[in-house]
């Protein structure tokens, strides 16, 4: 069953500026799925168009085989959203936020007091569930969030950048909370910048770049495709300049620290062995950058140099039009 | 099922709004209740004394109707217009967007949250008066039918404008050069008969007019208009405003993209 599928989802806004150009996108059930893409790449307006706060221009969404054209409302009790910018009213209290959520999904403050406590309680609020909002720090803020969205125990989970502006202690624990929930059922469909988070979260991923889906994919298969990784040793001793290192891009970054490109089919413990040929011993070792990172860079970049090669060619801009 | 999830929903939306302006009362149900006594006092009491009998009734019986749904109207409108327009401004409106909640059951909610408030605040102003003249009720139906018509379609105007608004200026121009001088126009005060002829033709343009007379029919027995037409325009006007603000929320008018 598909948790979400979108068909040629199109969305041009009023201005006339077209922010989707017909993607289309499936999400399992079950999965732990990332939506990634630079700002303003159209990750917000699809989810915005999922959970009807974007009116589509054209195409087709179905949330768990229910098209939103014929039951919005049915598609809508299946999901929980949790967007990036704080919608609550600050001057309300934590409890009545999650419990006023919970009623306007058919819950009576009966029926949901017992799944509030708990939420709350995991996510750490539970202290603070008599407070106004606007007392909460941002993590806490964010925390609320979640448990609002998780209040009616949806099947579908949309975060838009959950953990923008939060600590890494507290990023982390709400990772494990993610995972946990996932790990129970609910389908989790994630957008943030922290290219990391989504390494380490998501099994299978969606880059979308001005209006268009340009990879597709389970996140193994995308890191697979890395050509190259770039490494940062510390080395013991201090080195003047750059050593021979045979097959090896390498580069001083300082006297004890050298950077080192390793490609496909390399291994570098070749690395290790021609350094202590040289009398130098390795301390540590670092990825100079997130694999997710290094891919996303190179795959947006690459969008970018077509449409400007596009544009410098008029025959090519004719062709687009 | 879906009947109970409406009204589950319609019911939390009512409880929130009921929520809001008694965690404010300072704010919202205080000011009203002043303003109305030094109403009673200035113009009921001292001035009043020196204008004397008014279709039949002295100064302070005749404007007491009036000055009652002179709040009736002020508040369901206020209630609405702010509670409405903070949820699109702080855009927590969107929790209730994303749910499955239909367009009616909102606007239903809210207005009747604005219905609320405005009757509270109407009760609270008629004890006040208690303490100043006799509380006579002529027609009970025709009061009670005109107080919550009015609040209704009052309720449902502040809807519309708070579709409307984008900065809260937009939010104080109607009832700033709309309402108020409608409703200062429309008979709380005065008899239209004291006015020359041409300004009797004009006030019958005046929709308030016909709420506050209907209302003062009710409670003193007299009025400038006919109630039974009032009742049914009144009636018309909220069947109207309902669809609209109806289809310009289906439509995400200001809310959704």
């Amino acid at each position: 069953m598909k948790a979400l599928s979108l068909q040629n989802l199109e969305k041009t806004y009023a201005n006339g500026h077209q922010a989707l150009k017909g993607i289309s996108l499936d999400v399992e059930e079950g999965d732990f799925f990332a939506l990634l893409g630079p700002n303003g790449a159209g990750k917000s307006t699809t989810l915005g168009i999922v959970c009807s706060l974007v009116r589509k221009t054209a195409g087709k969404a179905h949330i768990f085989g229910i098209d939103i054209d014929k039951d919005f409302a049915r598609a809508k009790q299946m999901m929980g959203v949790v967007p990036q910018e704080f919608n609550f009213s600050v001057f309300e209290k934590v409890e009545d936020i999650v419990l006023t959520s919970a009623g306007y999904q058919g819950m009576t403050e009966k029926e949901a007091r017992p799944r509030t406590e708990r939420l709350l309680r995991d996510l750490g609020l539970w202290d603070k569930r008599d407070q106004q909002a606007r007392m909460l720090s941002g993590g806490m803020k964010r925390r609320l969030m979640i448990a609002r969205a998780l209040v009616h125990n949806p099947k579908l989970l949309i975060l838009d950048e959950p953990t923008a502006g939060v600590d890494i202690e507290l990023r982390r624990s709400m990772w494990t909370f993610m995972q946990e929930i996932n790990r129970q059922g609910t389908t989790i469909i994630l957008t943030t910048h922290y290219l990391e988070e989504a390494e380490s979260l998501c099994r299978n991923i969606a880059i979308i770049d001005q209006g268009e889906i340009i990879k597709n994919t389970s996140m193994k298969g995308l890191l697979s495709e890395l050509n190259s990784e770039t490494f940062l040793l510390d080395l013991q001793g201090e080195l003047q300049e750059a050593p021979e290192l045979p097959g090896f891009n390498c580069r001083l970054l300082d006297a004890t620290t050298l950077e080192v490109e390793v490609r496909k089919g390399q291994n570098i413990s070749q690395v290790f062995s021609a350094l202590k040929g040289q009398n130098q011993e390795v301390i540590s070792l670092r990825n100079k950058a997130n694999r997710l990172e290094e891919l996303f860079v190179s795959l947006v970049e690459k969008t970018a140099a077509s449409e400007f090669k596009a544009d410098a060619n008029p025959a090519a801009k004719v062709d687009r039009v | 099922m879906r009947v109970r999830l409406y009204w589950v929903a319609f019911s939390t939306i009512v409880t929130k709004e009921v929520r809001r302006f008694t965690r404010i009362w300072v704010q919202t149900l205080l000011p009203p209740a002043i303003t109305m006594a030094l109403y009673f006092v200035i113009f009921g009491n001292l001035i009043g004394s020196r204008i004397g009998e008014m279709d039949g009734y002295n100064y302070m019986q005749f404007i007491m109707p009036g000055l009652i749904m002179m709040s009736v109207i002020t508040n369901s409108y206020t209630n609405v217009v702010s509670s409405f327009f903070s949820s699109k401004f702080q855009r927590s409106i969107e929790e209730i967007l994303v749910s499955p909640v239909p367009s009616w059951v909102i606007l239903s909610g809210y207005v009747l949250g604005g219905v609320t408030r405005g009757l509270m605040v109407g009760f609270m102003v008629t004890l006040l008066a208690l303490f100043f003249t006799e509380v006579t009720v002529h027609n009970i139906f025709v009061t009670m039918t005109v107080v919550v018509l009015t609040a209704i379609l009052f309720a449902i105007g502040g809807f519309i404008n708070a579709l409307f608004a984008r900065k809260f200026d937009d939010i104080a121009i109607v009832p700033t050069f709309v309402l108020t001088p409608l409703t200062y126009l429309g008979g709380v005060f005065y008899s239209i008969h004291l006015l020359p002829e041409f300004w009797q033709g004009l006030s019958l343009l005046n929709p308030i007019l016909y709420m506050v007379n209907t209302f003062r029919y009710g409670i003193l027995g007299i009025s400038d208009i006919n109630h039974w037409a009032a009742l049914g325009a009144i009636c018309l006007f909220i069947a109207v405003f309902f669809s609209l603000a109806l289809w310009l929320l289906e439509r995400g008018r200001g809310i959704r993209q």
